[in-house]
């Protein structure tokens, strides 16, 4: 097993969800492009971090890697095995190496269940465990392992913190003995200081256990400290990837730029000083994206030519790969950022100009 | 200084005790939804007034004093009808005579049995049609795909149609339909409560259908038809409880307005608080009492029913859990 390996492979992958409308009916009126043609690879062993803002289809992309939401294109290889075309028998068998831990702690355990048969219905589908006292042992060393008392086992999720309810829903990946575990948001359900805990656990998790992990998150510090590898998302395509410390520091893509921009500096004097790009307008609508390159309808430094009608590929510079055709001479001081007003692009059959300016829907969201 | 840690010191020390002792099984659900209901005054009141009433269903008619069929008043020569004589409560007779001569008190009690009998079946023929639908429907439309949204859609507008119909107009034609008989009376009450139940069932379903913990046991590998059965159902189907005891106070008031409208049991010898109530109008001047009683019988059922429903609905409701 070579350190390179490459455990996930994501190809041209495809989500659109279709809108529907009708009286008696449904039929299919356009379609809501939630993740529109997104390339990536996660080595084994290794984090690969995802930011993007709300809406931009981060979750829906992790949740077609797992085969939860079905891809309406594309690849997804995992170990080498195609999931998309997997029958439906062998893709359930194959859920035990691939796992989610989900934002919500709360809504994401069953009410009813307490600790043990959370813990327990993992084990009995997969069949893991000869018999009770085994899946017990299993189930008592998956408890250490994400820092939970033996009690826990027979109360309900209610009787939880909110940090504790994580590590239970921790514990519920951890159980079957993944390899992927795909983590939505998994703590920007809590408090600061409960955050750091649990973002530590999955560290440990992964040193000790040779974990590989896809941490989709809006908070920027969460996915720096985590990942080795960053993906931007913006309207369901990457804009750009690169190894975490080289993101931060040296942002190419302009929506980038925007991002990092956004990142309060500890730093007083520095944050007085700095550059900070502000972005004009709302996400544009998923259903009909802009031409050519995503941003451009928002982006600083949009050029008159190409931006606006070539849709500009994934290309690597150094050891980043950048959607944009100018990143060089952006990158290079050669193009200067300019006013960009805003445009409000929504389907022509909505209507009227909304009465109300949209405000950010996830709280204590930096982008 | 040192007063404060001292007491802080105790303090602490008497919540680890008492975390310590709080060291056995678990509270479900259902357990803490039961614990909530017996610390309500209103589910006290609702379960006093129902365990009354299915007494008095159950054992009362071998207990009362006198047949409530037979005409005593009138071989006694006690009541006259057709001359306005129907004297009130007396030593031997607690609640008086009806117009016919039969001893109120006996018909009130054995009477509550009929109440009682049509308000179960209908309820149960209105939660297993309404259920079966309302179950179907939220599967098919959980499980998706273009049949299962036309079988959801298709269950779903026959359930408007019946829902667009005002109840009672509804329940008044079937039983009009299928002639009057008890079983008539518990069908139509029946079928009135099927949209509710149906729509009800379906609703908790997809919502519980889209829910993080239904997709954390599909990346866990369950099967969707088990994820359904032992996920989406026994989370689904609380409120349907509490809908089932709501409409038991609306199906004995209805079965009552059926058989004041003459459409119910059509052998009046029979006590039925709603036949009581209508054969009582003809005397409403000269003793009112005779559809006072039955009335606040099935007044007091339904509060009953009510206020025991409206508990339920308090204790199974997450969002005021503490």
């Amino acid at each position: 097993m070579s350190d390179n390996e490459i455990l996930v492979e994501v190809r041209d992958l495809k989500v659109h969800f279709p809108i529907r409308r009708g009286l008696l009916f449904d039929r299919t009126v356009g379609h809501v492009k939630a993740v529109d043609g997104v390339d990536l690879s996660i080595p084994r062993g290794k984090t690969y971090g995802l930011v993007g803002e709300s809406g931009c289809g981060k979750s829906t992309l992790g949740r077609a890697l797992l085969q939860l939401t079905p891809p309406t294109g594309g690849e997804v290889t995992f170990d080498g095995v195609e999931l998309t075309t997997l029958p439906a028998g062998k893709l359930r068998s194959m859920r035990r190496r691939m796992q989610m831990i989900f934002q919500d702690p709360m809504s994401s355990l069953d009410p009813r269940q307490n600790v043990e048969s959370i813990l327990t219905e993992g084990l009995q589908t997969h069949g893991i465990g000869a018999d009770r006292n085994e899946r017990r042992r299993i189930i008592g060393e998956t408890l250490d392992a994400v820092g939970l008392p033996k009690w826990a086992l027979s109360r309900y999720p209610h009787e939880f913190s909110g940090g504790q309810r994580q590590r239970i829903g921790i514990a519920r990946a951890l159980v079957l003995g993944p390899e992927l575990i795909v983590a939505d948001e998994p703590v920007s359900a809590l408090d600061v200081s409960i955050q750091a805990q649990v973002v530590n656990l999955l560290d440990e998790l992964q040193e000790s256990l040779g974990l590989t992990y896809l941490v989709i998150a809006h908070d920027l510090a969460v996915v720096r400290h985590i990942s080795d590898m960053v993906g931007v998302m913006y309207l369901g395509a990457l804009v750009e990837e690169a190894p975490s410390e080289r993101l931060y520091t040296e942002p190419l893509h302009p929506y980038t730029r925007a991002l990092m921009s956004a990142v309060p500096v500890p730093d007083p004097d520095v944050e007085d000083r700095r550059e900070r790009i502000l972005l004009a307008g709302d996400l544009p609508s998923p259903a009909s994206p802009p031409s050519g390159c995503r941003f451009h309808t928002r982006c600083p430094w949009a050029q008159p030519t190409r931006c606006a009608d070539e849709r500009p590929e994934l290309r690597p510079i150094g050891e980043s790969r950048v959607a944009c055709h100018w990143a060089e001479q952006i990158a290079a001081g050669e193009l200067r950022p300019h006013e960009v007003t805003a445009t409000i692009t929504r389907p022509e059959d909505e209507g009227e100009e909304p009465g109300v300016v949209s405000a950010p829907s996830e709280p204590g969201s930096y982008v | 200084m040192t007063i404060t840690t001292g007491k802080k010191r105790e303090k602490i020390d008497r919540l680890a005790e008492l975390a310590a002792r709080d060291d056995e099984q678990g509270v479900s659900l259902w357990k803490e939804a039961f614990r909530r209901l017996r610390r309500n005054p209103a589910a006290i009141i609702g379960v006093v007034i129902l365990a009354v009433f299915v007494l008095v269903a159950v054992v009362g008619p071998f207990l009362v004093p006198y047949s409530p069929t037979d005409s005593i008043g009138i071989r006694e020569g006690l009541v006259k009808s057709g001359q306005g004589i129907i004297p009130g409560a007396s030593g031997d007779h607690w609640l008086g005579f009806d117009h016919q001569g039969r001893d109120e008190f006996s018909r009130l009690i054995v009477g509550a049995r009929q109440t009682l009998l049509v308000g179960v079946v209908s309820t149960l023929i209105g939660l297993a049609v309404g259920a079966l639908i309302g179950g179907v429907a939220g599967a098919a439309a959980g499980l998706g795909g273009r049949w299962g949204r036309w079988i959801d859609t298709t269950l779903m507008r026959f359930i408007d149609m019946l829902l667009a119909m005002p109840s009672l107009l509804l329940a008044v034609s079937i039983a009009a339909l299928l002639g009057a008989s008890l079983t008539t009376v518990m069908i139509a009450v029946g079928v009135v409560s099927v949209p509710i139940f149906a729509r009800l069932l379906r609703g908790s379903m997809i919502a519980q259908s889209n829910s993080d913990y239904v997709l954390a046991a599909t990346s866990l590998g369950v099967k969707r038809s088990k994820i359904a059965l032992t996920h989406v159902v026994p989370n689904s189907i609380a409120p349907v409880i509490v809908q089932a005891t709501l409409t038991l106070a609306t199906a004995i008031i209805e079965a009552a307005a059926l058989s004041f409208l003459g459409l119910g049991n059509p052998d009046s010898a029979i006590p039925e608080w709603g036949v009581m109530l209508a054969d009582a109008q003809p005397y409403l001047g000269i003793r009112p009492g005779l559809a006072v009683y039955p009335a606040l019988g099935i007044i007091i059922t339904a509060l009953g029913f009510t206020l025991l429903g409206e508990a339920m609905r308090e204790a199974l409701d997450p969002k005021l859990r503490k």
